[in-house]
């Protein structure tokens, strides 16, 4: 087991052109354990995945989560979306997550299915929900709401009874059944 | 043993009710198949949510929807008439709840049951139905969140008052339906009297 300090040394060590800003994870501004999370640009980031997951001293072979967050009007927040990819090594019980922002308009980021095939439906579900697109993704359709809804319901600036989608369906009357 | 007064109430000392068939015939034909149909309710249960729970219970033996008759739960559209939809519809699961209630034989009747199958609860979001009466026709709303089984029990019974009094019309007078009529191909000649008879 490598600390999280070990963990950020080796992929500064081999990534020594990357600003990794690591920072530990808070939870209402307290520290959330001893956890560390990684800034990696989006050009870089299939490039890093795939080190982490292959070095012998990390060996990330668990994709345990990929979610985004909306920091519109966040306070001190720069960019828009922030994609998180949280990584488990089984083989050496440790964790780190990675965060790569994007923003408006047109945010993307590269795929990760061809790193971990779990990826998918969860990069489905950041599409479906946050409007970000995955770049080499295999069937980036939306999952969770239906096929003729347009908007990205988590982002921050969409209101939470909708804009009318709900009001449109097809109503069945007593005569037309 | 047959008694050979017509009173179609009547019970021998035995229990046994007794009457004549012309008697029973003319009985229904007065109160129509409501009777029996209101006595015979197949539900096909929408369970979405808690009120779910709530109308196993009502199915189960401690409440016992049996003794109203509808016990014969049915997850085939095809073989139950009476929809209970029991609890939230996500927009996503509309155009399903619609073709069950298509797929449901006439006569039919919709319970919407629950604050969010009635009017979408506390989830007032861009994903769930505020109240399937927007898209289905609803004869009885049962409220609570979730509703006790007594609740529910009582919406059952409302469904048979209003077969009783007849405010819901068969599928042909109510407007919908196949309006298909079958008639024989053969007609038999029938005798007028009896004296044709012999």
């Amino acid at each position: 087991m490598a600390t999280q300090q070990e963990i950020i040394d080796i992929l500064a060590q081999r990534f020594g052109d990357i600003d990794f800003a690591p920072a530990p994870l808070l939870l209402r501004g307290k520290l959330a354990g001893r956890q560390m999370h990684v800034r990696v640009p989006a050009g870089r980031l299939i490039e890093v995945l795939t080190y982490l997951r292959d070095e012998p001293r990390c060996r990330f072979e668990q994709l345990i989560d990929l979610t985004c967050v909306d920091y519109l009007n966040f306070p001190d927040a720069t960019d828009r979306f922030g994609v998180i990819y949280s990584l488990l090594s089984l083989t050496h019980n440790h964790r780190i997550w990675l965060k790569c922002f994007v923003n408006d308009p047109n945010p993307t980021v590269p795929t990760a299915t061809k790193i971990w095939k779990g990826a998918e439906w969860m990069e489905r579900e950041v599409f479906d929900m946050f409007g970000v697109r995955f770049e080499g993704h295999p069937d980036l359709r939306r999952i969770l709401t239906w096929d003729s809804f347009e908007a990205h319901p988590l982002r921050k600036d969409y209101p939470l009874r909708g804009k009318g989608e709900r009001e449109n369906y097809e109503v069945i009357s007593r005569d037309s059944a | 043993m047959l008694k050979h007064e017509y009173n179609p109430h009547s019970t021998s000392n035995d229990d046994v009710v007794t009457t004549r068939l012309d008697k029973l015939v003319n009985f229904f034909s007065n109160t129509g198949p409501a009777w029996a149909r209101k006595n015979s309710l197949w539900p096909l249960p929408f369970a979405t949510a808690c009120c779910g729970i709530e109308l196993m219970a009502t199915g189960a033996s401690r409440y016992d929807i049996g003794r109203f008759g509808a016990e014969a739960m049915r997850f085939s559209p095809r073989q139950s008439d009476l929809l209970i939809c029991a609890g939230r519809v996500a927009i996503k699961m509309m155009p399903v709840l619609q073709r069950i209630y298509q797929q449901m034989t006439e006569p039919k009747w919709v319970i919407s049951m629950g604050a969010c199958a009635s009017t979408g609860g506390v989830f007032d979001t861009y994903a769930v139905v505020q109240g399937v009466d927007q898209f289905l026709p609803v004869d009885v709303y049962v409220p609570g969140c979730p509703p006790r089984p007594e609740t529910l029990i009582e919406g059952v019974m409302a469904i048979q008052r209003m077969l009783d009094s007849g405010e819901l019309k068969n599928s042909a007078e109510r407007g919908r339906g196949l309006r298909m009529v079958v008639e024989p191909l053969v007609q038999v000649a029938v005798p007028n009297s009896a004296a044709e008879l012999r």
